[in-house]
């Protein structure tokens, strides 16, 4: 089973790592601190990008699995594994956080700060890796500690108040997930005899009706408070607001995905009779924090908040996506979470250096901004785009894959999600005149161009925008088997459980069921 | 040769791409120069590729090329590549050439601005996404530099980004053009659900088994799209506003290439639409109505730009109109003419504009055609053109037009031959107003102060509220010193170049499609292979077309005289420029009081109330009546997150420490 090199052990191991390493480092050097943040988290990278290689493209089934018993009594092991799911999110997840330090500026050299930043990065990438669910657990509950310190030791004004809410919050909702987790192991060893918190056994659970909804629903209020899905995204906007700049990265960027990519994960590969009967809840959800999320971010005046908000409304692409349960449509949800990582991440990053030039996120405050530097405009402009949607840039092939996967089955909810569209044009629009358009006041007069320092953790983002715009074959090439794996895991075990009078069991088609419309 | 295809829109790229890095450094003139040369290189690779299928037998004409695969997901497969057929490179070749003018002409506009490099990368993108706007192979391509050049035109308005105003008509251009996007990307999807496929020549193959209201829909969702960005009721009043931009802005993309992409659009969708004939009657009566309340609209501006947008929103107009009734060839050949004399119309008014130091105000002009020859003569041209006088290329496109119209509805017929009087009158009117007649501006500038832009109506001060009348320019742009005395003389020989050349087309570019006899309908052959024979006057024998171009001449020497005769000498008429006509019809007033306000108010109140105090109320609500609920646990709970938030950590540090012993034991 393992091949060679434990690619996926030592990504876990070697933040984790470097974050006991800052630990037991005198705290006094600042540059030392800095330099151990950046070879762990560009180490990480390193290994990130090969095990990214050694995937062999065209297989959809989990690559490069470790399992090491663990608690052997209780059936719990060290199981890591990834397919073409997960991937791209650890692979996205190694790149955001070697920019996100990059993009901290004066406290990139905190001792502790670089530490929690180890340790969140070793949690996230534990998370995405985990086939053992309570590992998954672990590191799903594990990545709120360092968030929590990392915003009340560095965030702005109401960092106490935010922290606290997006802790509880996630917590409480975590609560659930953990009484869903035992709830299914034990239903599992009760029908088998054996005792696992393998999700790959997990999946052959049979499950009443009943059984499923409830399972599913234990799961789904953890990630859709990490999500966040509407209407349970309130604690976003504070918590993104109140971040420091890389803990900002991190939330939108990367830990949003741990809620998505659960869902994906787990809901569909153990609960997919459940997740076919809700599945229209769930769209409306989406297609609600579409909108929903895109009006609220039309009257921002905080330009952290304001991309809060959208962040609200992509997700809720993603959403959509992974409930239309079409090839396209979760092809689409898997490339749109890397997506949304990467310019999202980089929208932040931007907001931070207007930040830390004029002391302000109000767009009240900020008038002119081009006039004084055109190249972080333009890049400001590129990443608004890539957001809107525009097709050339990452955001198009991911929005209209979901877009136009959802169409097929889900028809009405795909026509109000495209309406989203235009929302999204608005605010952002609206937001780049106020700050940038205009004559500079006395005010700007200081404001200077983006610095060469400043430019080096943009580029690889800016480079993946335009990459997966315009050539994101050899990333779809990779999720999709896994997508189609998953699809037709969902469409059997729902189709061939539901008794169909009078006729055999057929698992019918989506294009058949989209046709008869 | 055919398949140097991939270079049309490459160089135009390569230009963008080393404008984006050196551009700063080549600076002025050298950026303009190596855009322009750009572009006159995807011109000569056009003409090329042009022969190599003209000397093709008619029946393979068209060919696809396919680059790279941009996504595939199950059955949705979107290739990079272009498709080369007739009507495309009819396209392509209009494109580069219009294009490559106007960037010539841009050098001489543009001299004095500090942007001048970067207004050159614009260019150059936009020429490159407008090129694979109409090479695309796939809709999905069409889509790409459909979004391209709604992007560059967003660049292009917001040019001179501190003006409020400017940066306002680039925000609405691109919402209003996102709504028909919206459009566009559900006629996509349906297309794909119902034919499997998003590939032109696939989907075409397959619409037998597409059903007859889905051909509807899609056809009328793509309209959507259409009327969006080529500007047709009721999607058209960004364009007015669309005028903020650099006056070569407003000819290349806003009169000459980018808005007539919809009638593009129903071109290369005439298999459906020959399918859908109810949605033809949509786009036939929309068509005519737009062109009608274009018409009248600039009948009643003052502002030279105004005249001229609402004159491009009419034309259009025309050119959907007879798309709708299947006159396919008509509608890319009125496009073609259009194209050649409202670039010159802009152009010109760019002369006029930089004579009289950024004055776009007709009522302050006056006598220019003596000090401007060059400007005025081909004014004159493209008037006469536009107007439909003969034998201009204008008279033969909108005659076919007119003539397909009148074998559709005699009704739509009466509709365009009343715009035609119009259109003749309205830029007879501009013409006199700016060309002819007394100096006026010779007494305004003298009581000017010289820097802001003398007004010489008291009357027309009242109007700055007014948003189709322009904004005062914070900051004039381009310009020497706009002290003393005014000088107006014909620009150089980089700007008058492009006027000559486009008068020469304005005046000949009927030839290429001649009625009266089979073999004189060059563009008809050249394009039925793709667009189809779709003729609704069958029963119009050579009789009738000559009576038909009888009454299209004498309409437009109507209105010609009609102008003349109100306007030699006139400055003023309110009789004849009625505030409803002024304000547009108050259609983008009404979209503002009635929609914008509102939908404002709405979001506020959704962000006030529903999100802070209903959802995030009950969140901490909820919260609170735990924290009152908990005090029996007080003794256990500290309450302080910190402490739960350590607790995690050393328990899970020591989970942790004990996997990785195990993994490595």
């Amino acid at each position: 089973m393992n091949t060679g090199f434990p690619y996926l052990t030592v990504l876990v191991l070697l933040p984790a790592g470097a974050a006991l390493l800052t630990a037991v480092l005198p705290s006094r050097s600042r540059a030392l601190m800095r330099a151990v943040g950046w070879a762990g988290s560009l180490a990480t990278l390193g290994v990130a990008v090969a095990a990214t290689v050694a995937f062999s493209s065209g297989d959809g089934n989990f690559q490069m699995v470790t399992v090491h018993p663990w608690i052997s009594a209780l059936g719990i092991s060290w199981a890591l594994g990834v397919d073409g799911i997960s991937l791209f999110l650890v692979l996205m997840t190694a790149v955001l956080f070697p920019v996100a330090m990059g993009g901290s500026g004066r406290h990139g050299g905190d001792k502790s700060f670089v530490a929690w930043m180890l340790l969140l990065e070793a949690g996230c990438l534990g998370s995405f890796l985990s086939l053992d669910l309570l590992v998954f657990f672990l590191f799903f509950e594990l990545t709120l500690v360092p968030v929590y310190f990392l915003i009340t030791g560095w965030g702005y004004e109401r960092r106490g108040y935010a922290a606290t809410k997006f802790f509880l919050y996630t917590l409480g909702a975590s609560a659930f997930l953990l009484v869903g987790i035992l709830s299914l192991v034990g239903l599992h060893a009760q029908q088998t005899g054996v005792t696992t918190f393998d999700v790959r056994q997990l999946a052959s659970t049979h499950l009443t009706g009943t059984e499923g909804v409830l399972l599913f629903l234990a799961f789904t209020a953890a990630f859709a408070v990490k999500a966040p899905i509407f209407p349970f995204h309130t604690w976003s906007p504070d918590a993104y607001r109140e971040s420091p700049a890389a803990g900002a990265v991190v939330l939108a960027g990367v830990m949003a995905k741990l809620g998505t990519y659960g869902i994906i994960r787990f809901d569909l590969e153990l609960f997919p009779r459940a997740v076919v009967t809700l599945a229209p809840v769930l769209l409306t959800l989406g297609v609600i924090g579409i909108i929903y999320g895109g009006i609220v971010a039309a009257v921002q005046r905080d330009l952290k908040r304001l991309v809060a908000y959208s962040s609200l409304a992509h997700l809720g692409f993603i959403v959509v996506g992974a409930f239309a349960l079409t090839g396209p449509a979760l092809s689409g949800a898997v490339l749109q979470m890397v997506n949304h990582g990467i310019y999202t991440a980089a929208l932040f990053l931007l907001i931070a250096m207007i930040y830390r030039r004029l002391g302000s996120f109000s767009t009240k405050d900020l008038t002119g901004l081009q006039r004084k530097a055109p190249v972080l405009a333009g890049i400001f402009t590129l990443t608004m785009l890539a957001s809107i949607g525009v097709p050339g840039l990452n955001g198009f092939v991911g929005e209209f894959l979901i877009l136009s996967g959802t169409f097929l089955t889900h028809r009405w909810w795909a026509v109000a999600a495209t309406a989203g569209v235009i929302v999204a044009a608005i605010y952002l629009l609206w937001a780049y005149q106020q700050v940038f358009h205009g004559t500079p006041t006395e005010k700007e007069e200081s404001f200077t161009e983006i610095t060469w320092r400043e430019g080096l953790y943009m580029a690889p983002l800016v480079g993946i925008i335009v990459f997966l715009g315009v050539f994101p074959g050899p990333v779809l090439n990779r999720i999709t088997p896994s997508v189609d794996r998953l699809v037709t895991h969902v469409e059997h075990v729902a189709h061939a459980n539901i008794p169909a009078p009078g006729q055999p069991v057929v698992a019918a088609s989506h294009s058949a069921n989209g046709g008869n419309k | 040769m055919l398949h140097a295809a991939f270079l049309i829109p490459l160089f135009p790229l390569v230009g963008f791409a080393v404008l984006v890095v050196g551009g700063r450094r080549l600076g002025n003139p050298l950026a303009g120069w190596l855009a322009t040369a750009m572009v006159g290189l995807s011109f000569v690779t056009t003409v090329v590729v042009f022969a190599g299928l003209f000397e093709r037998a008619p029946g393979r004409r068209s060919f696809t090329q396919t680059w790279w695969n941009w996504f595939s997901v199950d059955r949705l497969h979107v290739s990079a590549g272009v498709l080369v057929d007739p009507l495309s490179m009819t396209m392509a070749l209009f494109v580069t050439g219009v294009s490559t003018l106007i960037h010539l002409y841009s050098i001489g506009y543009m001299e004095h601005d500090e942007q001048f490099p970067k207004f050159f990368l614009y260019l150059n993108l936009f020429v490159s996404s407008m090129l694979l706007l109409v090479l695309g192979g796939n809709f999905v391509m069409t889509f790409l530099g459909w979004e391209g050049v709604g992007v560059c035109s967003y660049f292009l308005i917001a040019f001179w980004f501190d003006r409020p105003s400017a940066a306002s008509a680039g925000k609405k251009a691109m919402i209003f053009n996102r709504i028909g996007d919206a459009g566009f990307l559900l006629a996509m999807f349906l297309i794909y659900e119902r034919t499997g496929s998003l590939q032109y020549q696939t989907v075409f193959a397959r619409l037998g088994h597409v059903g007859g209201d889905s051909l509807v829909a899609i056809a009328l969702l793509l309209f959507l799209g259409a009327t969006g960005k080529s500007a047709q009721l009721p999607l058209y009043p960004w364009l007015a506003d669309a005028m903020e931009g650099p006056t070569p802005v407003s000819a290349l993309i806003h009169a000459a290439t980018m808005v007539t992409a919809g009638v593009y659009l129903m071109c290369r969708i005439s298999p459906i639409l020959h399918l859908a004939p109810d949605a033809g009657h949509v786009i036939a009566i929309i068509g005519g109505a737009t062109a009608f309340v274009g018409a009248t609209i600039a009948c009643a501006q003052t502002d030279i730009k105004k005249i001229l947008a609402y004159s491009t929103i009419s034309q259009l107009g025309y050119m959907f109109m007879a798309a709708g009734v299947g006159a396919y060839v008509a509608a890319i050949f009125l496009m073609l003419t259009h194209a050649f004399y409202k670039a010159l119309l802009f152009l010109g008014a760019g002369s006029v504009i930089h004579a009289m130091n950024d004055e776009q105000n007709t009522k302050v002009m006056g006598g220019l055609r003596a000090l401007m020859p060059i400007t005025g003569g081909t004014f004159l041209v493209a008037w006469l053109a536009i107007g439909g006088v003969p034998p201009f290329a204008g008279f033969w496109s909108k005659g076919d037009v007119l003539l397909n119209a009148w074998g559709y509805s005699p009704a739509l017929y009466v509709l365009g031959a009343l715009t035609a009087v119009l259109t003749a009158y309205y830029l007879g009117r501009c013409y006199m107003l700016v060309f002819s007649g007394k100096a006026r501006w010779v007494e305004a500038r003298a009581t000017g102060d010289g820097t802001s832009r003398g007004h010489a109506e008291p009357a027309l001060e009242a109007d700055t509220s007014n948003p189709n009348v322009p904004h005062e320019r914070i900051a004039a742009p381009a310009g020497p010193a706009s002290h003393g005395r005014l000088h107006p003389h014909d620009p150089g020989w980089v700007m008058t170049v492009p006027l000559v050349v486009l008068a020469f087309c304005s005046v000949f570019g009927g030839l290429i499609n001649l009625p009266f006899h089979p073999s004189f309908v060059f563009l008809e052959r050249w394009l039925n292979p793709v667009v189809g024979r779709a003729l609704f006057n069958p029963h119009l024998g050579a009789g009738s077309e000559i009576i038909f171009a009888v009454i299209d001449a004498v309409l437009a020497l109507f209105g010609v005289a009609l102008a003349y005769s109100l306007w030699r000498t006139a400055v003023y008429r309110r009789e004849v420029e009625p505030t409803f006509l002024e304000r547009a019809w108050f259609i983008d007033w009404s979209y503002d009081r009635l929609l914008a306000r509102n939908s404002t108010r709405m979001a506020a109140f959704t962000s006030a109330v529903v999100e802070s105090r209903v959802i995030d109320g009950a969140v901490n609500g909820f919260a609170v009546l735990w924290r009152r609920s908990g005090t029996v646990l007080r003794r256990v709970q500290t309450g302080y997150v910190r402490n739960y938030a350590l607790g995690i950590m050393a328990g899970l540090v020591v989970l942790l420490a004990w996997v990785a012993s195990r993994t490595f034991s």
